[in-house]
């Protein structure tokens, strides 16, 4: 039985949560008793608290502990997922200002609620029980739901809105399903006690039976999370009617939520089970590969290009739990970085086309751009060419590990259908580059957007170039999270 | 200097940085700094010839510094004998596209030269790799630079041509991707040398061949995936197609001499007769796909094709004229002299450099037509001798250098692969001979329908003779054509000992010695 004790001491490993939730608490009290012309720091001081959390969880990279009962864990992996969370969300909310204000968007609600939304990743990441884990995986997707709605004059937000909250609630039905089955089955909801009684050698065929049940439903809802194919209906819409700043933000941080969910489940919970859950894997990383790569073709809506993009991406980061060695996991969490910081250049250079009334979401609103702010243009060169794993920038890199990993288990077979395709995906981020360089088109594009997003921007663009050329710390620092 | 071929490298790269930041509206700016730095790279680059020990195998200006350690990857460059010559063809073409695009390129004229700024340091860097992973991240990169001077300032159908060209090479290279990341994975080191001693038995070879083959083979290009270079060159502005034919074909070329021989011997040997047979469709067949082309930069570019066979053909002849005895001393099939096993592999790399010269030189001399009447077409032309005298004389030159003639550096590499050729196999040489024949027939009617005859379009009679930027262009390498026609020696003797080494390792077997 769960032996419930509390220790006050404890709540120093769960500081950066705690003072986020006590930020949020205190921003939505300030932003609701001050005057309108105060009001605009909300955004500034939801900076603050976040890299205020970040330099909390950084302090605490080197801790270990197990607090509450066995229901949160402080371990390495944890503490930086929670920095680069934090980190990938303050450069997110930078971009995101610009487009609030181009489209008269910028209520401080939305702040709160992408607050909200990190502190349940948080919780996710750091989560040591199914119940904190399902906790942490509600308060990211429920603050989402409304995220996504903030825009509410807007038909297809709202339409986006609820596809994501009814086909996000049956994911987290699935999942809670396949954790009533484990629960049911071992008794616990603590995962190194769930872990130990998958390991233990006594276990019956009827036990073995029930916990492979679970384990397919666990598999399904991480899945639907990840957006991985068959379980991706809902990313291209949500994606294409989300507002822009939005869908940034859903395909970026999140995933490392979701990879965390991911790891905390099936490696630290069910690593027993690890040649069941990669045979799974492997069609769903295959089928998330080919489809993302062959249905992105015909887009010309770029969100859209691009939420086919991220699953195609997602297949190759599936790829890397397949091998079921801690090398290849620490080649998916590098890839899952890697792609982040590419997709947060890709929207931010599609947020940086928008200007007042007018919505930047179609390839062509690229045409011109080599000319009018050729190195924006030149960074979106570089986001295209490093999502087609061209070298020398990290998207090639984070491929290669993944590549060398899976050929290193004995999938050559796989390797060569993964280049196959990723060749194939190449030609449609060459549509973009053609489109910003080679479409003879005098269309004026305005930059307008303000320095702090310039700069964040410029900074991003370098990253996938620089990172590229010394990938070794990033590398190891994903290896040694196992 | 100890660290040369960095120089060689990153000059180029940084020194575009800076001709970015010059900017397009200060054009004459950007077109002299990158003059001189292309200059100044080619100045450097002759350190290489000259303090280059023709002694030895071994790699020179060897650097070799960490890089990612999680894979043992080494930023790891030298050159030998093989590859040295290659990089001042580099060095000494960039100096050529960046004169060429001097006047004629209006558009962008900083980002220009910038692309052949970088792409030259890119390229620079795939010849002087000796890691695998540093040599495929240069390799790949080099794409970039390419795919934009096509798209960007190519003709009508650019787009087209430009992302055909990107995907083809793309599709291509993945492959070898992948077997490096196999071979990595039984040595643990993507260095080239490990590769070479690593022990492969010959299922592995032969994957591993195919997918070597398929990167390189659509670089050289070969038949049948030679079906980009047609379209990738005719959209491409002049410096490209120069930069296209001069130097990344051979990137294919050099692949074959630093990858496949070495590292698959066994499989390179049992399917030479294919790659032998491919080679010799494209100097017959293509020739006579050249003969009928109404586009000037159709023609040269199928006669590109044409003239690359002749370097896989020297290369993998000698598998039908040498092997390894038991005791480790080559024994040869048919007679011949260990001398013609050389000649092959000799001829292979001296055809890549004069077809270097000659196809720039041809490019240059559709360029110097094309920007004045903006037409490629053969039949638009006729008696360009009357207005344009001098260019003329050189267009004449180059003419019987593609069709080679004896005295021009085109007939060296021939006649050499020939030669070996004639050792290995009778029928091998007699087809690869009917190029004498063909390269003279599509080559010389395209001088009589263009440069001969009657003036039939009024507008020829207006045309100007070329200017001295053009002259210069077009006298630098008329002498470059002649000297290695004439006195190709030197640069023989500078590759003779990597070529003595590369003969043995690609005769070396890596199978188990069967009792």
């Amino acid at each position: 039985m769960m032996n419930f004790n509390f220790n006050v001491a404890e709540l120093l490993f769960a500081l950066p949560e705690l003072f986020l939730l006590f930020a949020i608490s205190l921003i939505l009290l300030f932003d609701l008793f001050v005057s309108q012309r105060l009001k605009q720091f909300t955004y500034y001081l939801t900076q603050l608290a976040l890299l205020i959390t970040g330099f909390l969880a950084f302090n605490l990279i080197g801790e270990n502990a197990t607090i509450f009962s066995g229901t949160f864990v402080l371990d390495s992996l944890g503490s930086t997922f929670k920095v680069f969370i934090l980190g990938f969300a303050i450069i997110a909310l930078v971009y995101t200002r610009h487009y609030l204000k181009a489209h008269e968007l910028l209520r401080n609600e939305y702040f709160i609620l992408a607050m909200m939304s990190i502190l349940g990743m948080m919780v996710m990441v750091s989560g040591h029980s199914l119940l904190t884990l399902y906790l942490g995986l509600e308060i990211m997707s429920l603050s989402l739901y409304a995220l996504i709605a903030t825009a509410r004059d807007r038909a297809s937000a709202i339409e986006a809105a609820l596809k994501y909250f009814v086909l996000g609630a049956i994911a987290s039905g699935l999942l809670l399903y396949g954790m009533s089955m484990i629960y049911g089955i071992s008794g616990s909801l603590d995962i190194s006690q769930i872990s130990s009684f998958a390991s233990a050698s006594t276990l019956g065929s009827q036990q073995t039976l029930i916990l492979n049940f679970g384990l397919v439903f666990l598999v399904i809802g991480i899945a639907f999370k990840l957006g991985a194919v068959p379980f991706h209906m809902w990313v291209p819409d949500v994606y294409q009617g989300s507002p822009t700043s939005v869908t940034m933000f859903l395909s970026t941080v999140p995933k490392i939520a979701a990879i965390a969910l991911l790891i905390r489940l099936l490696i630290d919970g069910l690593g027993e089970l690890q040649h069941y859950w990669a045979d799974l894997f492997m069609i769903l990383a295959v089928l998330s590969i080919a489809i993302g790569s062959l249905v992105a073709l015909t887009q010309t809506n770029i969100k859209r290009m691009l939420a086919y993009s991220t699953i195609s991406h997602i297949g190759f980061v599936l790829l890397g739990f397949v091998t079921g060695v801690v090398d290849g996991y620490g080649a998916a969490v590098f890839y899952v970085l890697a792609y982040i910081l590419m997709s947060l250049a890709a929207f931010g250079s599609i947020i940086v086309l928008n200007r007042k009334g007018f919505e930047a979401d179609q390839i062509s609103d690229f045409q011109g751009l080599s000319k009018h702010s050729p190195w924006f243009a030149l960074i979106m060169l570089v986001v295209m060419l490093s999502m087609a794993g061209v070298p020398p920038f990290i998207g090639f890199y984070s491929k290669l590990f993944i590549l060398q990993q899976v050929v290193a288990e004995g999938y050559v077979i796989l390797a060569i259908t993964a280049v196959i395709f990723a060749v194939i995906s190449a030609y449609y981020y060459l549509q973009i580059i053609k489109t910003m360089y080679f479409d003879d088109v005098d269309k004026e594009i305005l930059v307008s957007a303000p320095l702090d997003m310039k700069v964040v921007l410029s900074i991003n663009g370098i990253l996938i170039l620089v990172v590229g050329l010394m990938p070794s710390f990033w590398m190891e620092l994903s290896v040694s999270l196992f | 200097m100890d660290s040369l071929l960095s120089i060689l490298i990153w000059l180029p790269i940084l020194g575009a940085g800076s001709v970015l930041f010059i900017g397009n509206n200060r054009a004459q700016l950007a077109r002299w700094v990158s003059a001189g730095i292309s200059v100044i790279v080619f100045v450097l680059s002759i350190n290489l010839f000259l303090d280059f020990d023709t002694s030895t195998s071994s790699m020179q200006f060897v650097e070799k510094v960490s890089w990612i350690t999680q894979f043992n990857i080494f930023y790891h460059l030298g050159v030998d004998g093989i590859s040295m010559p290659l990089i001042i063809l580099t060095t000494f073409s960039t100096i050529l596209v960046i004169v060429a695009g001097w006047e004629v390129i209006k558009n962008r004229v900083a980002d220009y030269m910038a692309a052949f700024l970088i792409m030259e340091g890119l390229i620079i860097g795939v010849f002087s790799s000796m890691d695998s992973m540093l040599f495929y991240v240069f390799w790949e990169s080099s794409l970039i630079p390419m795919l934009l001077i096509i798209g960007v300032w190519g003709g009508q159908n650019r787009v087209y041509a430009s992302i055909k060209f990107f995907l083809y090479t793309f599709l291509g290279s993945v492959f070898m991707l992948v077997s490096l990341i196999y071979m990595y994975n039984l040595s643990g080191s993507f260095a080239i040398s490990e590769m070479y001693t690593l022990p492969l038995t010959m299922a592995q070879q032969s994957w591993i061949f195919w997918a070597f083959f398929l990167a390189f083979a659509v670089k050289v290009p070969m038949f049948p995936v030679h079906t980009w270079l047609p379209d990738a060159h005719v959209q491409a502005p002049t410096g490209g197609s120069v930069i296209l034919a001069a130097i990344m074909l051979k990137m294919g070329g050099y692949g074959f001499f630093r990858f496949s021989l070495p590292i698959t011997p066994d499989a390179s040997s049992s399917f030479a007769t294919v790659v032998i047979v491919l080679s010799l469709i494209a100097i017959v067949y293509i020739g006579f796909v050249a003969l009928v082309q109404k586009d000037m930069k159709k023609l040269i570019a199928y006669s590109s094709i044409s003239h690359m066979g002749f370097v896989t053909l020297g290369v993998f002849a000698l598998f039908s004229i040498m092997k390894m005895g038991s005791n480790g001393e080559l024994i040869s099939i048919s007679g011949a002299s260990i001398e013609s096993a050389y000649l092959g592999l000799e001829g292979a790399m001296i055809q890549m450099i004069s077809h270097g010269f000659i196809s720039a030189a041809m490019f240059l001399v559709v360029g110097v037509l094309y920007d004045r009447l903006h037409s490629r077409e053969i039949s638009t032309y006729g008696g360009v001798v009357n207005s344009m005298p001098k260019f003329t004389g050189f267009a004449v030159l180059f003419a019987m250098a593609n069709a080679g003639l004896p005295g021009t550096s085109g007939f060296v590499g021939e006649f050499m692969v020939i030669l070996g050729a004639l050792q290995a196999n009778f029928w091998f040489a007699f087809l690869a001979s009917m190029t004498l024949i063909i390269g003279a027939a599509y080559t010389l009617w395209m001088v009589k329908r263009v440069f001969w005859g009657e003036i039939t379009n009024p507008e020829v009679s207006t045309l100007s003779d070329i200017n001295s930027r053009e002259f210069g262009i077009l006298a630098i390498l008329a002498i470059a054509v002649l000297w290695m026609g004439l006195y190709p020696q030197p640069v023989i003797e500078v590759m003779h000992a990597s070529i003595v080494n590369l003969l043995e390792q690609a005769l070396t077997t890596k199978l188990p010695v069967l009792l």
